[in-house]
């Protein structure tokens, strides 16, 4: 069979196709949308251009001739399209999500109508500032918020997601080094149970990455971490609470050895929604945290973003944030783009305007609506659920960390599956035929074919309780030697496994029409 | 709960975290609020805003308003859109990984390229992310930008080039002067950045920029802010681009005071495998049937951490299906259509702009954005215009100095010909006011 | 031909005269899963042992392939561009990614031969 290096099989087994064309009770099957004849089609109503037509003035050569090879249709057969391909996701809304680490929690429709206004949604980022200070407030606003909260003195706002807060504070950290003649520091420790973007992001500035060791109970080794701190370390990247879902017991003398190696602690805020309203990073000592907008503040995930990353910075880094900033004064507020006063020394700009608007909305209207007892309750319910589900499943399953409670969610490893010919894909894959999206799998890469399974707060103990049945029959089954039902599955989704190996060989990223591919072939 | 995980309060799960570090109260910020509480409150602080509706709007300079048609923002707040993530489970994703599949397909099209990704974050960080690719596809360490692209974009360009050791050079904004960019190739150069139509709208034949940078084994970087321009202008890949990014908010998404937006990145298939990002691919499932997935992510961070094309995570997926959704219902003879009415207008306002006295129109050749030089200071005089009502375009000091004097206004197809007869009255009042040019 | 020689990093060496076919070993092959695509030098670099010499990726890893010894590269085989699944299938024939002109063949003849790189193997 065909396998990656930890263990996941990439291609299915081929079976029989019990495929009819059509549709299966309330599924509709739907082809591309290039292949619904729609080559002449608009589903747009313009106006008539007339007269100021004729002609594109001094074009010329610059108008495009050919055609561009786009379909288009109808209002009708639009909504029907993409309602029938919506039918092929699963969703949030329509069950438990458990995505460790992704932090798949209920979106409020609240926020949606809120970013929708049309004062926030139909104003252009470079209009007159005078007729924006609502926006610019808001932004001030869900700064000081964000600022509270993590008990830091300053936020960059506009990285688009938490990849991008990482670069951003990453720079900042390269900045400060730079400036105190400290330029020489090239290399960033990372835990090897970090999320793949920390080392992506380090090595991107230039960062030879330094693994740190783990310890027996999941946790960054201080011993190992004091070994490899030195002259020539920038930073460290910690995750915390930690992506093996366990909070950094040894948190304050992390941070008390890096910055007596002179080095500055970046830690990847992705699991703050463990910690919000009861833990401040700034009290732990980090210099650095992007906070994911999309994940502990719930603005919607969206198949893929966008999502939003503000980045937190202590004092030691605060000079050195991304233009541009709000800045509030007698005039009201206004966007500062470019250093003013002398103590400020901003990297650079992360991207044009200032950042990801319509999330700042969503953000701040959950904000306001749990304020600081409801934050505080969404950490401890999150933690409370993650819990439950562990201790719910442990005799059945193992968790990597057994002592001790977690934080947001829980991890098993995949020992309790030896012997039964079930892998943690297949066991995920069957996850789907009872209903559930799985579990993230094969990640943190420190536990052998881990899953690691956060339900959030916002899930209600009657949908966790139907989750832990669904997971201790599998369970069950595959413990009885019912291999053969998991490595099949799924059977009930829209497809069967999909064959990777396949997709990577021979990629095929566009449509494009049958004649030309003939073409292309010969 | 409790009792199942055997404990007696919900503090004992947090006993990891050390006492120094604990908060017994609650942070100092007000308790939850009702519904009705955050709309008033949120609908107080919107309405300190002047939305584009509701003013004579001519702002562009990268951001642009359309009218999106309603059926885009109702299909993209499905349940089973809105609430997904990332599509890591292709066999209970494939709404998003078809939707992902078209919409590369369509930008392809746009772009008259062969290959596009599944999004990025915008236009601007694209931009970056197209230097970052030309460097490692020529394993050269320096880009060089015209005086036409947007300055937001050179500068998010830089910071990211700088991050990685890429050096940057770039000419001064200049209004019809892609070409001269031609001057700053040299052996060392990875990639060209031109923009057309550029940040003063002026639109440009960039293939003999092209044909220089590939003499000198540099490739050309096409960039466009206006998306909806390609359904009347050649494309980049017509005109030679080996790798053409775009800000797609024109289409399908709407001005949000600048995000979330939607970056469009394509390519030559020779680069495929260079190329950041996501990328959806298509495959079959066990059964034989056509599926998709995201494939070639061995180039993602997930992957080659510490080796990868870029350290991006997401791609832009709500915003993509906005764009492919109401690119679906344009469809090309919308998209021409459209296109077309743009460019009448801007012609219309050009036209009619230049009969103010003391203004000079000095975009040669535009789409739907020209730049307008005024005899007074254009950030005093849009203040102004704004007092009267008017959101009259983007002064070029916003984006960069020099030029104070340059006003750059946008026309779309939401722009009436009252609107650019009321432009010409309060432009001609507001100029003939001595205080505003002393 | 001489016999293959093996690295520690799973890379097989053929020696004939001073041209040094490269390739990688059945073992790493397997552990890989299925190649989807490798991209194999330049004809005419120069490199030195340890430098990189290749990439190959399969669904879910990729791997730098580094030259066992130092040398020029003198052909690239190509076809896998079109054909990757030929390293799953003949990784220490057909599959093979470049050959060298080697500068000491004395740093081929240092590398594990067959029965000492089944040896190391039985350490993993």
């Amino acid at each position: 069979m065909s396998m990656n290096s930890v263990g996941r099989p990439t291609r299915p087994e081929a079976v029989e196709s019990g495929y009819q064309p059509g549709g299966r009770g309330l599924l509709q099957d739907e082809p591309l949308l290039f292949e619904l004849d729609g080559w002449d089609k608009t589903g747009v109503d313009l106006a008539d251009v007339g007269d100021d037509l004729a002609g594109f003035d001094g074009l010329g050569g610059l108008v495009r001739s050919g055609p561009i090879g786009l379909p288009g249709l109808s209002e009708p057969e639009t909504v029907r399209h993409y309602v029938r391909l919506s039918q092929k996701n699963h969703a949030i809304d329509l069950a438990i999500y458990p995505l460790g680490s992704c932090t798949m929690k209920h979106n409020p429709r609240l926020n949606e109508k809120m970013a929708r206004l049309p004062g926030f949604a139909d104003i252009h980022p470079l209009q007159p500032q005078s007729t924006v200070q609502g926006a610019l407030g808001l932004m001030d606003r869900l700064a000081h918020w964000l600022k509270t909260l993590t008990g830091m003195p300053a936020v960059a706002l506009t990285p688009k997601a938490g990849a991008h807060g990482e670069l951003c504070g990453l720079l900042a950290i390269r900045a400060a080094h730079e400036a105190k003649g400290q330029g020489h520091r090239k290399t960033v420790l990372a835990p090897t149970s970090a999320h793949g973007t920390n080392p992506a992001t380090a090595a991107f500035c230039g960062y030879t990455v330094v693994e740190i060791a783990q310890t027996a109970d999941g946790r960054v080794d201080l011993a190992d971490l004091e070994a490899k701190l030195g002259d020539h370390v920038a930073a460290i990247m910690v995750t915390n609470p930690n992506t093996c879902g366990l909070f950094e017991r040894d948190i304050l003398e992390i941070s008390r050895l890096t910055h007596a190696a002179g080095a500055y602690f970046y830690c990847d805020g992705a699991n703050f929604n463990a910690i919000v309203g009861r833990v401040r990073p700034g009290d732990l000592g980090v210099d650095a945290m992007h906070i994911n907008l999309h994940k502990t503040f719930s603005t919607p995930h969206g198949g893929g973003g966008p999502g939003a990353g503000p980045v937190v910075l202590s004092a030691a880094l605060a000079a050195y944030a991304p233009t541009p900033w709000v800045v509030h004064d007698d005039d009201g507020f206004r966007l500062q783009e470019t250093p003013e006063a002398e103590a400020e020394a901003a990297f650079g700009r992360m991207c044009a305007f200032h950042g990801q608007m319509g999330m700042y909305v969503r953000a701040y209207a959950y904000m306001l609506s749990h304020g600081a007892d409801g934050l505080k309750q969404v950490a401890e319910d999150a933690v409370l659920n993650a819990n439950y589900l562990k201790a719910r499943l442990s005799d059945l399953m193992s968790p990597a960390f057994p002592d001790g409670p977690c934080m947001h969610e829980a991890l098993f490893d995949d020992s309790w599956l030896e012997g039964t010919g079930v892998t943690t894909l297949d066991f995920a894959k069957a996850m789907i035929d009872e209903g559930f999206h799985p579990m993230t799998m094969y990640f943190p890469l420190v536990v052998h074919g881990a899953m690691l399974i956060e339900p959030t707060e916002t899930e209600p103990k009657q949908e966790l309780d139907r989750f832990v049945e669904a997971m201790r029959r599998l369970a069950t089954a595959a413990k009885a030697g019912e291999a053969e039902r998991f490595r099949a599955a799924p059977v009930m989704a829209p497809l069967r496994r999909l064959d990777e190996t396949l997709a990577a060989r021979k990629p095929r990223l566009r449509w494009a029409p049958v004649a030309a591919e003939a073409q292309a072939a010969e | 709960m409790l009792g199942v995980i055997g404990v007696d309060h919900v503090d004992q799960l947090f006993v990891d975290v050390p006492q120094a570090a604990r908060r017994e109260g609650p942070v100092d910020l007000p308790r939850h609020a009702g519904e009705l509480e955050v709309e008033r409150e949120l609908n107080q602080l919107a309405g300190k805003n002047r939305s584009a509706g509701s003013a004579p709007f001519f702002c562009g300079a990268g951001a642009y308003r359309h009218h999106v048609p309603a059926t885009v923002d109702h299909l993209i707040q499905r349940s089973e859109f809105l609430t997904s993530y990332t599509p890591y489970q292709p066999e209970i994703a494939q709404g998003t990984l078809q939707m992902l599949f078209e919409f590369q397909t369509q930008v392809a099209a746009l772009t008259g390229m062969d290959v596009a990704n599944a999004s990025l974050y915008d236009g601007s960080t694209a931009t970056g992310e197209a230097v970052m690719m030309a460097a490692r596809v020529t394993r050269r360490s320096k880009a060089v930008f015209s005086g036409g692209v947007h300055p937001h974009y050179i500068e998010t360009s830089e910071t990211l080039a700088h991050a990685a050791g890429v050096s940057t050079a770039k000419l001064p904004p200049a209004v019809d002067a892609e070409a001269a960019v031609i001057n700053l190739i040299d052996a060392d150069t990875a990639c060209v950045v031109v923009q057309t139509p550029n940040v003063f709208g002026t639109v440009t034949d960039v293939s003999k920029i092209a044909e220089a940078a590939h003499a000198a084994g540099a490739l050309l970087v096409v960039v466009t802010t206006e998306a909806v321009s390609y359904g009347l202008l050649k494309s980049p890949g017509e005109m030679g681009a080996d790798i053409a990014v775009a800000e797609g908010q024109s289409i399908g998404v709407g001005l949000n005071f600048g995000g979330p937006y939607v970056g469009l990145f394509a390519t030559r298939d020779k680069f495929v495998r260079q190329m950041p990002g996501r990328l959806c691919g298509e495959t079959v499932d066990a059964e034989g049937r056509r599926g998709f997935v995201l494939t070639l992510s061995t180039r993602e961070q997930h992957i080659r951490r510490d080796k990868a094309t870029s350290n991006i995570c997401t791609n832009s997926g709500l915003c993509a299906l906005a764009f492919s959704i109401h690119m679906t219902l344009l469809g090309e003879v919308g998209l021409r259509r459209l296109a077309a009415i743009n460019h009448a207008k801007a012609r219309r306002l050009a036209k009619v702009v230049a009969t103010v006295p003391g203004v000079e129109v000095l975009t040669p050749r535009y789409f739907n954005e020209i730049a307008v030089r005024l005899p007074a200071p254009a950030a005093r005089v849009v203040e102004a215009l704004a007092q009267g009502g008017m959101l009259a375009g983007v002064p070029f000091s916003r984006l960069a100095p020099g030029m104070d004097d340059v006003v750059l206004l946008a026309a779309t197809e939401t722009t009436s010909d009252a609107d650019i007869d009321l432009l010409r009255l309060a432009l001609t009042k507001v100029l003939a006011a001595k205080e505003l040019t002393q | 031909m001489s016999e293959l020689r093996f690295t520690k990093d799973h890379e097989w060496v053929a020696l004939d005269g001073d041209v040094a076919t490269i390739g990688i070993t059945a073992y790493a092959a397997d552990q890989l899963g299925d190649v989807v695509f490798v991209e194999v030098p330049e004809v005419g670099k120069t490199v030195k042992a340890g430098d990189g010499l290749a990439v190959v990726e399969s669904v879910k890893a990729a791997s730098d392939v580094y030259a066992p010894v130092g040398g020029e590269v003198v052909a690239a085989n190509t076809e896998l561009g079109d054909s990757p699944e030929t390293v799953n299938a003949v990784p220490e024939a057909g599959g093979w990614f470049a050959k060298l002109k080697v500068a000491d063949p004395a740093e081929v003849a240092a590398l594990m031969d067959r029965a000492a790189y089944e040896d190391f193997l039985q350490t993993l």
